[in-house]
């Protein structure tokens, strides 16, 4: 399995397209790696570098309908290569959440008042989310406060998770 | 109980459920084309698997750069295309006969009711006109359909919408899907099927619904289903006239796939579109839309006609008819991109094609180019430009660019004004 626990960047902004987390004129690369350094660069959103606040980051929480438009799995892919195998919000844009899961990725969906809640306390600060996959819980903490809540997967999804994606699981079953 | 079109495909092509909800479906036909494909084919061949599911069921394009534009687009022509060849893949469309995916494969017939399609491209809604299942997917869904012609989906929910009226002239099916996004927003429909329906939608061709399906996905829908017809029937007579008698016959099998009257909906929307007005986006999402008249006098610096929404020759009269004996505005520059090398020479027959370029627009062939911003009218920063196409996101068209889309009527009479105006040089 990936590694699902770090620092987390807040993405405070619904309809984040895959335009912006990956523009088109990138998708000519023959390599997931070359997508690494343009992660978010047309990223619609006051005072954010892309360069400087994706650092060291390992999770994004957002809002709603994250990864609309594009079909583009270089979107999870630079996101990957940043190291950020997590994504945390209201919901996804069903291809965009299909390609997360399909690469191993985990795209955790939440109420919007627990979202809300997330925000408030830990926005603008230094906050980690851990994840227990098996008791399918996460927790995101800083230096003061702390938020425990539990995500549903189901089976078909948590085996994607376990396998590492659709290829490997498909291999297996069909 | 009743069951909806997409629960109908779903029943007889179900393969498997893996958990509650889930389903994995087998595919009728994958397409390709060279953007997302050519990781997927790489990876297979990394992995010893460079095989397809079924070489008759794989249809691929060369159509989001071409002509290659670049060493690296190249590279992406060159990998479809010889895999194309070692597959032997028939129906692959390489330059001077290919055309935008989303209007090329039906063109040939591909798609069809009752079928289950995928592609690497979010877009492929579109087939949707012809009562088909058909989604967009990522590089890793395609990689699984061309290797073993499967894709698992959650069970569908469905939209009815209801469009009724009638429509004013100078209104089109790209007014229409834009009031319904606008109504829906971009995440109205996330993970539902919709199901056009009403006499709007029968009374129009298959062109216009094509328009209409295409743009389902910006509401975040999976697929955009139009019933078949005797439209959809006349429009795929030419390749299934081996498989039916008569027309009839052909439409009797069809209906197979129509909802029942007991089918259960998560919403039904009635809209009435007889007092729709020309419609325009506006922001950098597609349910921010205007009236023309609201944006009436916004500044333009390009005019794009064609893509997969409004690149078919049903557009392409309609823009030349607003253009004929006009010239563009010198403030403005102008760019036709004909969505298919039929549709092309189909204008050029016509004189659409004369009409556009002593009104001062550029020609390109067949290809998505500007709509992506890859190639072929890319914006420079802060450039306006009026587009027929699908998305207006951030930086679409080029970094700092934006987008307003509208109908190609609105697009032609914006072109002659040098900003966006109302069609009414429209007459027809
Ligand atoms: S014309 Fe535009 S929207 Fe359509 S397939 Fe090409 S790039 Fe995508």
């Amino acid at each position: 399995m990936k590694n699902f626990n770090g620092k987390i960047l807040f993405l405070d902004r619904s309809d984040i397209n895959t335009d912006e987390i990956i523009p088109a004129k990138y998708l000519t690369e023959l390599t997931k790696e070359a997508l690494k350094p343009y992660c978010l660069e047309d990223l619609k959103l006051d005072s954010f570098d892309s360069k400087k606040d994706l650092a060291e980051k390992t999770a994004i929480v957002t809002r709603e309908n994250f990864g609309c438009g594009s079909s583009r799995e270089h979107a999870p892919w630079a996101l990957e290569e940043n190291g950020i195998n997590i994504v945390i919000a209201t919901n996804f844009a069903r291809i965009f959440r299909q390609n997360m899961f399909n690469n191993g990725m985990m795209a955790i969906e939440l109420p919007a008042e627990q979202i809300d809640e997330i925000f408030k306390k830990f926005a603008g600060t230094d906050a980690t989310l851990a994840v227990d996959f098996d008791k399918s819980e996460i927790k995101i903490s800083n230096n003061k406060d702390s938020f425990t809540t539990n995500y549903t997967l189901g089976l078909f999804y948590s085996d994607l998770v376990k396998v590492g994606g659709w290829i490997d699981y498909v291999d297996t079953k069909y | 109980m009743g069951k909806t079109v997409a629960e109908k495909i779903f029943d007889a092509h179900r393969i498997d459920r893996p958990q509650e909800g889930i389903e994995v479906l087998s595919i009728d036909a994958v397409f390709c084309h060279e953007i997302t494909t050519p990781i997927a084919i790489n990876d297979l061949v990394s992995r010893g698997k460079d095989r397809v599911f079924d070489n008759t069921k794989i249809k691929a394009v060369i159509d989001h750069v071409t002509p290659a534009k670049d060493s690296k687009t190249a590279e992406q022509g060159k990998t479809i295309r010889e895999w194309a060849k070692r597959q032997n893949i028939k129906d692959f469309f390489d330059i001077g006969k290919n055309g935008v995916c989303h209007a090329i494969f039906p063109e040939h017939g591909f798609a069809r009711p009752g079928y289950t399609i995928i592609m690497g491209d979010s877009h492929t809604c579109t087939h949707g006109a012809f009562c088909a299942f058909a989604a967009g997917v990522g590089t890793t869904d395609l990689e699984v359909g061309i290797l073993k012609g499967v894709c698992a989906f959650k069970s569908p929910e469905t939209i009815k919408i209801n469009i009724t009226g009638k429509l004013q002239s100078g209104v089109f099916a790209k007014d229409v899907i834009l009031e319904v996004i606008r109504q829906l927003t971009t995440n109205g429909a996330t993970d539902c099927v919709i199901e056009f329906t009403g006499e709007v939608v029968d009374a129009m061709s298959m062109e216009s619904r094509l328009t209409l399906s295409n743009m389902a996905v910006e509401a975040g829908a999976t697929s955009g289903i139009c019933y078949p017809d005797m439209t959809t029937v006349e429009y795929l007579w030419p390749f299934i006239q081996d498989e039916f008698k008569t027309k009839e016959e052909a439409l009797a099998s069809y209906k197979q796939w129509l909802p029942d009257a007991d089918a259960t909906y998560k919403k039904v929307m009635n809209i009435d579109v007889t007092n729709l007005e020309p419609l325009a986006t506006f922001g950098y999402k597609p349910d921010q839309v205007k009236t023309i008249k609201e944006l009436e006098g916004t500044r333009l610096d390009q005019i794009y006609i064609g893509s997969c929404t409004n690149g078919r020759i049903e557009d392409l009269r309609v823009a030349a008819k607003v253009l004929e004996g006009n010239k563009l505005s010198p403030d403005v520059r102008g760019i036709l991109a004909p969505a298919t090398p039929k549709v092309y020479s189909q204008a050029l027959a016509e004189g659409i094609i004369k009409i556009f370029m002593d009104a001062g627009f550029c020609v390109t062939n067949p290809t998505c180019g500007a709509c992506l911003g890859m190639s072929n009218g890319v914006l420079a920063s802060g450039e306006v430009c009026a587009a027929t196409t699908n998305r207006n996101f951030n930086g679409r068209m080029g970094k700092g660019g934006t987008i307003h889309l509208m109908s190609p009527a609105s697009a032609a009479a914006s072109a002659i004004a040098g900003k966006i105006t109302n069609s009414k040089l429209y007459k027809g």
